[in-house]
């Protein structure tokens, strides 16, 4: 018997071998991007997101100055709650970078308690909008009632898609998806960095949309 | 203790750098939670919109770079990053812009 020869696959009783391909430039940098992929990717994703709210944002400019009258936001619009979930949004966004900070020091348990209160508190976020919401809707005052607040649910609501996407990845992240720390801290590292930059992005947009939509 | 050393070192962090983070992301909340709370009252001084519309963008501008800066490490971030969000910021600031000259029929100044 000669030595074993390379052989091609997809002969009758061949046995495949699981393939395993690794995903690359997870954990190490990429020489010409100097980052790793993960990184550049959510930044692409973060500037077509700016893009998407630039675009509302415009719209909102354009119907505002187009109109002959405008309200001022806080005479239809909770402002000490919206200022309450303000706070609410910029503490979860301490609590999610101190998250990944808990990992890089390689504390896990610490992680774990800061990326929940990160969950936490976006729900709360959201329990807030519900009631400032179902508020608006028990006072008949619906997307098609006026300009104002049709640019104020699409804002606000298209936001809130955002807080419940985020909420999604860091639930995945303190759940199944933690196993990965185990076997590849590095790289689990980098996936809360990265949905730490996502959520950090959506505090940014509320850091916009409040002053505009309730204080102007 | 091993692998909790490899994230920490992969990632080119020692332990005395992030706790120099933690005190900065600290500094940084305080500082955004007053600012929220400056917006606010300053919206109580009911000044006129224009004045109120710049006060309120230009406190939000600080915040949101406060943000970017700290919380998503724009401070000290790679070259292509910059490079992405300085094409991101032309085209947003233009995209901002169109509202302004359509209303104005096309041109600048009426």
């Amino acid at each position: 018997m000669g030595p074993p020869r390379a052989r091609v696959s997809g002969g009758a009783g061949d046995e495949v071998p699981p393939v395993k391909m690794d995903i690359p430039y997870t954990v190490e940098i990429r020489r010409d991007t100097g980052l790793t992929n993960g990184k550049i990717g959510i930044w692409l994703f973060l500037a077509s997101e700016v893009m998407l709210f630039g675009a509302l944002f415009a719209s909102y400019i354009l119907i505002r100055t187009g109109a002959p009258s405008w309200p001022r936001g806080a005479t239809i619009l909770n402002v000490p709650l919206a200022t309450f979930n303000t706070l609410v949004l910029i503490t979860s966004s301490v609590t999610m970078v101190m998250a990944w900070a808990s990992l890089m020091r390689g504390r896990f348990g610490t992680f774990r308690l800061y990326l929940g209160a990160t969950i936490v508190l976006g729900f709360v976020f959201l329990v807030v909008k519900y009631f400032e919401y179902s508020h608006k809707f028990h006072d008949e005052l619906f997307p098609s009632t006026n300009n104002f607040l049709a640019i104020y649910f699409t804002l606000t609501g298209l936001h809130m898609l955002h807080v419940l996407g985020g909420m999604a990845v860091n639930a995945y992240l303190l759940g199944p998806g933690a196993r990965l720390w185990k076997t590849n801290p590095a790289w689990f590292t980098n996936r809360v960095e990265n949905s730490g930059l996502f959520w950090h992005f959506v505090d940014l947009v509320w850091i916009f949309l409040f002053p505009t939509l309730y204080l102007l | 203790m091993t692998s909790d050393h490899a994230a920490a070192h992969i990632a080119g962090h020692d332990p005395a750098e992030i706790d120099r983070h933690v005190r900065v992301y600290i500094t940084v909340f305080v500082a955004l939670m007053a600012l929220t709370l400056i917006t606010v009252a300053i919206s109580y001084l009911h000044l006129s919109t224009p004045m109120a519309i710049a006060v309120a963008l230009f406190v939000a501008t600080i915040k949101g770079s406060l943000v970017a800066c700290y919380f998503m490490h724009l401070i000290s971030e790679k070259k292509l990053i910059y490079a992405v969000l300085v094409i991101t910021a032309i085209k947003f600031i233009a995209l901002l812009a169109l509202p302004v000259i359509t209303h104005n029929n096309g041109y600048w100044i009426h």
